[in-house]
This record gives C-alpha cells, sequence and structure tokens, in this order.
C-alpha cells in the first residue's frame, strides 16, 4: 500500500514536468492554430543541451536552465521565421507538414552525430525518504523548478503588457492587429516561449532518466495527451492535466509492464477527444443547458 | 464503358505493363529489385493521397496498414499453413475492417486532432505488436524457406512477388482514379476544400472519411504482405518503420498531392534520389535531413508539388491527366 502511494507520489512529481511540457505546445496551438511537431525534436534538444552543458563544458547541471531557457527561445524565434510563419492562417494541413519536416531535419541531424544510443546526465541531489521508499531528489528539484517555471509565465501573460499583447492576439488575431499589436512579432514570441519551454522540460527530464535522440516522439505523444485533457490553449490547465497524468502513470506502473503505458495513454488521448473535445478542464465551466 | 475512352485508362495500363516488362528482359534482378521498391512506394503514395490530397486529412500513421497486412499474411502462412493468397486476401480485409472500426472512432476528430491520433495510432500498435505473444513480440514471426516451395522455389518466387507488387501498383492508381472520378471522390475533395460547407450541402463527412480511411488502408496491407513474405520475417521496428511512413507523405507532397499521377512521379524521383543518396558517401547518413528539407520547401514554395508546377506551365496537361 505505501509502495503505491509512493509510486504514485512520483508520479505526480514527473507529471508535473509533463505539465511543463504541455504547456508549451498549448501555449503555441492557441495562440497561433499551429501544432508544433518540432516539439519532441525540441524535448531532446533540451536534454542534450544539459547533456553537453554539464559533461564537457562542466558547467553544474541546474545552472545549465537558464541558457537552455534562452538558446531555446531564439531556436524558436528562429523556427518561426523559418517555418511557421508563412503557413500562418493556411489550412492546418500546410503547418503540420512544415513542423513535421522540420522536426525530421533535427532527428536526422541528431542520429547522424550521436545515433540512438542512451545518454545519462549526472544530476544528483540527496532524496527524501517516506519509509523503505526514497524520492529522488531530481525529482523533487524537477517539480519544483516546474512551479516556479509554471508560475513566472503566468504572471508574464497576466501582468505584463507583452504578455496581454500575446493573449490578445490569441483570443483575435485581427482585432489585435486593428488596435496596433504587431502580430507577426508577437506570433514569433508566443512560438520561442512554447520552444522554449519545451527544452526546458527536455532538460529537466534529462535529469531524470535516460534518453536517446529518438525519446522525443514518446514525450511528445504525452504532450499531446496532456494538451487534450487540459483543453486547448488553457497553459494552467496543461499543468493540472500533467499532474493527472503522472498520477496515472504512478497508479499503473505497479500493475502494468511499463511498455503497455504508452497505449494506454493514447487510448486515453482518443477517448478524451471523441467524448470531450474541449478538455477536461471545460466540465468544471460548462454551463447548464 | 466511357472509362476505357478515356486516355490517362491507358497510360495507368502502359505503366503497368512498363513496370511488368522491363525487368523481365534478360532477367534483369537489380533492375527488379529497385522498380520493386519504387511500386511499394506508389502503392503507399497513392493510397495515402486519397486522404492527403482529396479530403485534406493528413494520415502520419499510414505505415500501421502496410506494417499490420504484413503481420497477418507472415502469421498465416507460418501458424496456419494459409496459401499466399488467401493470407494476403484476408490480411487486406482484416486490415481494412479494422482500420474502418477505428476510422469510426477518430474521424470524428476534425482536422488537428485526426492528425495527432495517427501519429498516437503508430506508436500504440507497435506497442502493441511487440508486447503482442502470438506474433512473436519483439523478435516477430519468420518464415520457414519451404514455403516459397509452392511458388517455385526462392528465385522463382520473387518474380512471382514482383509481378503481384506490381499489380498491387496498378490496383492501387486505377483506384485512386476511379474514386477521383466518382461521386464519393467528390465528396472527398468538398471535405478537402471546406468541411462545414460540405456537411451542409448533404455530404456524409464522418462516414466518407471513415470510408476513405479504410479503402486507403486495403492495398497497402496486401503490399505489406507481400513484402515481408519476400524478406521472409517482420519485426515490429521493421513493420512500423516510421521512415517509411514519412517517405510516404514526402513523395506525395513532391508529386502533387490530390493527383493521381502525382504519387507516382513523386515516387519514381524519390527512389532515384534515395539510390543517389545511399551510394554517396557525404549523405547516406542524412536520408532523413533531405527528405525533410524536401519537404519543408514544397510546403513553403511550391503547395502543389510537382504536377502543381506542371499544370502551371501547360494548363494543357489537365485535359489527359488526372
Amino acid at each position: 500500500m505505501l509502495g503505491l502511494l509512493a509510486s504514485v507520489l512520483d508520479g505526480v512529481l514527473i507529471g508535473a514536468v509533463y505539465g511543463l511540457a504541455a504547456m508549451g505546445i498549448t501555449l503555441i496551438w492557441g495562440v497561433m492554430d499551429v501544432v508544433n511537431l518540432t516539439h519532441g525534436a525540441m524535448i531532446v534538444a533540451g536534454m542534450f543541451g544539459v547533456y553537453l552543458l554539464s559533461g564537457p563544458a562542466g558547467i553544474p547541471v541546474y545552472a545549465t536552465l537558464p541558457i537552455v531557457l534562452v538558446g531555446g527561445f531564439l531556436i524558436g524565434v528562429a523556427l518561426y521565421w523559418l517555418s511557421v510563419h508563412r503557413v500562418i492562417g493556411q489550412p492546418p494541413l500546410m503547418s503540420l507538414l512544415s513542423t513535421f519536416s522540420v522536426n525530421l531535419v533535427l532527428i536526422g541531424v541528431g542520429t547522424a552525430v550521436w545515433g540512438t544510443d542512451l545518454f545519462n546526465v549526472p544530476a544528483s541531489l540527496p532524496g527524501f525518504s517516506m519509509g523503505r521508499y526514497t524520492f529522488p531528489g531530481t525529482h523533487i528539484m524537477a517539480a519544483v523548478l516546474t512551479v516556479v517555471i509554471a508560475g513566472v509565465l503566468y504572471l508574464f501573460l497576466y501582468r505584463t503588457r507583452i504578455g496581454k499583447a500575446v493573449r490578445a492576439v490569441s483570443g483575435n488575431r485581427e482585432a489585435a492587429e486593428l488596435v496596433g499589436i504587431p502580430t507577426s512579432r508577437v506570433l514569433a514570441l508566443a512560438f520561442g516561449i512554447g520552444v522554449s519551454l519545451a527544452c526546458v522540460a527536455g532538460m529537466l527530464i534529462a535529469t531524470m532518466f535516460p534518453f536517446t535522440v529518438l525519446s522525443g516522439d514518446a514525450y511528445q505523444l504525452k504532450s499531446f495527451v496532456v494538451t487534450v485533457l487540459g483543453g486547448l490553449g488553457n497553459p494552467t490547465g496543461a499543468l493540472v492535466a500533467g499532474v493527472a497524468l503522472g498520477l496515472l502513470e504512478g497508479l499503473t506502473t505497479p500493475f502494468v509492464p511499463v511498455s503497455w503505458i504508452l497505449v494506454i495513454e493514447f487510448v486515453l488521448f482518443v477517448v478524451v477527444l471523441i467524448a470531450v473535445p474541449g478538455g477536461l478542464m471545460q466540465l468544471r465551466r460548462r454551463r447548464p443547458d | 464503358m466511357t472509362i476505357l475512352r478515356r486516355p490517362f485508362f491507358w497510360i495507368i495500363a502502359a505503366v503497368i505493363a512498363l513496370f511488368a516488362a522491363v525487368p523481365s528482359v534478360g532477367n534483369n534482378v537489380e533492375l527488379r529489385e529497385s522498380l520493386l521498391l519504387a511500386a511499394v512506394y506508389i502503392t503507399l503514395a497513392s493510397n495515402i493521397n486519397m486522404i492527403l490530397g482529396y479530403a485534406g486529412y493528413v494520415n502520419f500513421g499510414s505505415i500501421v496498414f502496410f506494417g499490420l497486412g504484413g503481420y497477418f499474411c507472415v502469421w498465416l502462412m507460418s501458424a496456419h499453413g494459409w496459401p499466399l493468397a488467401a493470407a494476403l486476401l484476408l490480411g487486406g480485409v482484416a486490415v481494412s475492417a479494422l482500420a474502418l472500426l477505428f476510422g469510426l472512432g477518430i474521424l470524428r476528430l476534425r482536422g488537428v486532432y485526426f492528425a495527432l491520433s495517427t501519429i498516437g495510432v503508430n506508436e500504440g500498435v507497435m506497442a502493441f505488436v511487440t508486447n503482442f505473444g502470438p506474433w512473436g513480440g519483439s523478435s516477430g514471426i519468420y518464415l520457414s524457406p519451404a514455403l516459397f516451395l509452392p511458388l517455385g522455389g526462392p528465385a522463382k518466387a520473387l518474380w512471382v512477388i514482383y509481378y503481384l507488387l506490381v499489380g498491387v501498383m496498378g490496383l492501387s492508381l486505377y483506384l485512386s482514379y476511379f474514386v477521383k472520378r466518382s461521386k464519393f471522390g467528390l465528396g472527398l475533395l468538398a471535405i478537402g476544400q471546406n468541411e462545414d460547407a460540405a456537411a451542409m450541402l448533404g455530404v456524409p463527412t464522418p462516414r466518407y472519411k471513415a470510408m476513405v480511411y479504410s479503402l486507403s488502408a486495403f492495398l497497402p496491407a496486401i503490399a505489406g504482405g507481400l513484402y515481408f513474405f519476400k524478406s521472409a520475417f517482420i519485426q515490429p521496428p521493421d513493420a512500423f518503420d516510421l521512415q517509411l511512413s514519412t517517405e510516404t507523405i514526402v513523395i506525395a507532397m513532391l508529386g502533387g498531392q490530390g493527383t493521381v499521377v502525382g504519387p507516382a512521379i513523386g515516387a519514381f524521383l524519390y527512389e532515384q534520389l534515395r539510390g543517389w543518396l545511399l551510394t554517396s558517401p557525404t549523405f547516406s547518413n542524412f536520408q532523413l535531413v533531405i527528405a525533410g528539407v524536401l519537404l519543408l520547401a514544397i510546403v513553403l514554395f511550391a503547395p502543389g508539388g510537382l504536377m502543381g508546377l506542371l499544370y502551371r506551365r501547360w494548363p494543357g496537361l489537365r485535359r489527359f491527366l488526372e
């Protein structure tokens, strides 16, 4: 029983990081109606960012966070102008294919350089013991950092002028343009933030689990599940849904072989999409009619 | 039969005849292998084109049909001793039925949501097969060489498989052509233009989407059966090769989505490019990268693909090409 509790609690810690990754996808999706299929590659970019910075460059693992954050933002802005700007406002097929092709290029370069070997980031922090079970310090640290970053993002979106511009563009792009908001630049900014979140999430995942160049796919799928659970374009919902997904993983891990978990999550994804397309968070707000 | 009077019908027939005849002259095995791959590409690309080009829906998991078809065929032959033809047909029917079931579920989803769920289909099915005992789990299924005997021994069997694959390729092209000219195809094109408007005008959109999803599963499944019968073994990473899935999309976009000839031309060109890349020492590791750059360039600068460019230059081509 205690084992199950420990597994669930650990799942919640990891789930917070899934939520962070999903916030990146949901922000971009909500603001510009583009599903960022480079998300998985960006998670992997964060993983390799921390691996390269902490290994050869010798920077302490958690001190790489600001570098990954800023680097991710710059990459995101560049990706926006390269692959997304021209397809804004076109049918979804086009933006899906353009981000998908960038993803191919990045994964292709990654596999050519690093192969598909397993990598590790040597991060060790004192854990927290509960009876016979110990929560790894890295998991606790990841969850704490996630909450901090989510809080900062919230303050940015709701308390600053630029953040309000992002939300305005998300609400109605034409109206935002009419009141003088430079929408293209705001879109680039939002894409940069979204990618930056993916990179940071990747960095935090790398401190917890070993990874390969191809790890991005599984985490990207998890991000989609979380995004759909939390409702599109709803960062708070994404965080809550991430924790919910982690909780579910924690609950199922003791009973189901690990390789089935992705299947379960995918079934959940489809069921939620069909049953409540607006996300679970919407149920709370639904007016009786 | 007015269809027999259309030149395009005979163009397809000529392509099939060429595919069948050219390597047979002088028993050219090397050329046969290269054309075999081209035939697989054309089959996959023509079928994904019905979803991608006609209905405007992107299916990132089309390779699931190919892989599952391969699995059904190989499993029926090795575990139950079925003859090739029966195993192929049942594989095709079973995968189509699965796709229909699945399609009725996920095709209620629209646009982006559908695309996302197809990414999941690939991961989900692969994880399922990797854990599925009767299909050998992650070690897959091996076929005994004795199974080639009814076809006249391995050497002759390879030719039989090649002709069958060319047949499947031809059927794919005809299917793609007939669907485009039918009322059903018109409905799909309407969905591709504007799904709400199509629904308003009475196109049963969820049903049409499920139908095209299922229809586009049938021939790839049979091609998968033939392909894995030829290699005599099947494993999850080969059967659900994400690269092939990606290449299929690149090919359909390269040739020109929504046209019947486009995917065929795209497949042929891509096969040439791929052969060149594989032998080039600098680029052999960068196949995916080049496929990605190619796709990005097409999406950004020539969304109509090669056929789009040709049609713009010579509008008269539309009269006899589809």
